[in-house]
């Protein structure tokens, strides 16, 4: 049937046409929405048509990696929750859940977005963990870039506990902001056939040939891909690819 | 000594009691605690003479004997195929019930049905425990080719199909799309794109305003305004 289904999605995008009246390089309406939970230092809901993903950022002293002593370090997971898809399992991190947390990471990582040498509070010993937990609460397609915006919005929202040099009271939060840099944003293109196209639905995601995932900054700097799907991609799609995402990139981050 | 609890054409929570007394008679929806009649699910109070039945306003398909409904084959078993019908339960089409043709054993079930295929077929059974059984055989039940597949609500589903399938038939003429509305909520289309678009539009604007009167009339007037913009458009 996927070979059915493949046919007659091609058959509406020779015709310029999706399933749900969109354009090839339209998203869905997208909506973010700031500090939607009480006990993470910063949050966000973001919401790509019933696509809905919530993040939080929790602030931890911790000691620093060996080979990193003056720099606080970053973690991002990533949960497909069962309530959010009938295809999702409780259980252990499965493959999807887990290159959504490496792609969004990365995108953060590869951006410079934090500022990580300031938030070292005693070198080798001392320095904030940023611990970022995406949740999906609804899955309509395009977890990854509703997760990687979510992220960049928590990150922004986020305010540190305050900290006395013993202990982190979070039940006090400051007004200061994480040191961020620059926010990434990411776009999953996709390539069915011939067409490229953006933002799919869960029938788009089964028959996909290829997707590009380009996480890039404000300023347009691409900053991490990731290549997924069967199907190989040419120089040329990787060209038209990133071309359709940094467009579409700009669209994301003004939501920000 | 029988009294209604609650007026006629009312809305009902599960749990309430809706009738005291032995006369009344409980169908769909509503079940006897002892003198009383309790609604079981939420919905609309329609008392016809002694009967007292509900009509839901949300929930999942329950499947009923005589049914014909549009499901997706989602296993191959050693005597026939698991089918997901849209509901809480899945049905079973056994090898006797898929053709009229002979299978010798230990032959390779997915030449008849694979995983993913989409059929047509009608309900022949729903035992006590809710095991469905359901059968190929009979007038229009085949294996569904390229198409479009939208979900809707299953109670939606006699509004869509309207009197004697005139808004069904309707949405056809007017699109010019094949369409199969199972009863389980599940819908098949085929035609071209643009038809197709404007179909399932048609589709979700009924599931949403099927409770305000003159339904037919305005789906009418939207269907006849919609083609006019794509003829314009051609």
């Amino acid at each position: 049937m996927n070979e059915l289904l493949r046919a007659h999605i091609l058959k509406w995008f020779e015709k310029g046409k999706r399933y749900d009246g969109r354009k090839l390089d339209e998203f869905r309406l997208v909506s973010v929405e700031y500090g939607v939970t009480k006990n993470a230092e910063g949050s966000a809901r973001v919401k790509i048509g019933d696509t809905e993903v919530i993040a939080g950022v929790k602030l931890a002293v911790e000691k620093p990696y060996p080979d990193t002593p003056k720099e606080g370090t970053l973690m991002v997971g990533a949960e497909l929750l069962p309530l959010s898809s009938p295809d999702f399992e409780a259980g252990p991190p499965n493959e999807e859940s887990i290159e959504i947390a490496r792609v969004v990471d990365r995108g953060i990582r590869e951006a410079k977005a934090i500022d990580t040498k300031k938030l070292c509070i005693d070198e080798g010993e001392k320095a904030w963990a940023v611990i970022v937990d995406i949740c999906t609460i609804n899955s309509a397609g395009n977890l990854l870039d509703a997760a990687a915006l979510a992220t960049s919005a928590a990150l922004r929202n986020a305010r540190f506990p305050s900290y006395n040099g013993k202990t982190v009271d979070y039940k006090k939060i400051t007004d200061n902001k994480l040191p961020i840099v620059r926010l990434p944003v990411s776009v999953t293109v996709i390539k069915l056939g011939d067409h490229i196209f953006v933002d799919p639905t869960v029938e788009e995601e089964n028959v996909i040939d290829a997707r590009l995932t380009v996480a890039i900054t404000e300023s347009g700097k691409i900053c991490a891909m990731q290549k997924g799907g069967n199907a190989p991609i040419t120089v040329d799609d990787i060209d038209r690819m990133i071309e359709l995402a940094a467009a579409k990139a700009g669209e994301l981050s003004k939501k920000l | 000594m029988a009294e209604l609890l609650v007026p006629d054409k009312s809305i009902v929570v599960p749990g309430e009691e809706v009738a005291a007394g032995m006369d009344f008679l409980p169908t769909e929806g509503i079940y006897r605690d002892g003198e009383k009649l309790v609604a079981s699910r939420l919905g609309l109070l329609v008392v016809d003479g002694r009967l007292v039945k509900l009509i839901p306003l949300s929930g999942k398909y329950l499947p009923k004997r005589g049914d014909v409904i549009v499901g997706k084959v989602i296993d191959v078993a050693i005597s026939g195929w698991r089918i997901d019908i849209n509901s809480a339960y899945t049905a079973m089409l056994s090898m006797k019930e898929a053709t009229a043709e002979f299978i010798a054993r230990g032959a390779d079930l997915t030449r008849y049905f694979t995983f993913g295929d989409y059929i047509v077929t009608k309900i022949v059974n729903v035992t006590s425990q809710n095991l469905v059984d359901i059968t190929m055989k009979g007038p229009g039940l085949r294996k569904l080719s390229e198409g479009m597949i939208v979900t809707v609500a299953p109670n939606k589903v006699p509004r869509i199909i309207g009197k004697q399938g005139s808004m069904v038939s309707m949405i056809k003429d007017a699109t010019g799309c094949k369409i199969i509305v199972g009863q389980n909520g599940v819908v098949w289309l085929q035609g071209e794109p643009e038809q197709e678009l404007l179909a399932v539009t048609t589709l979700r604007k009924i599931e949403s305003e099927s409770h305000i009167s003159g339904l037919t009339d305005r789906i009418k007037a939207f269907l006849d305004e919609e083609m006019k913009k794509l003829q314009a458009g051609k």
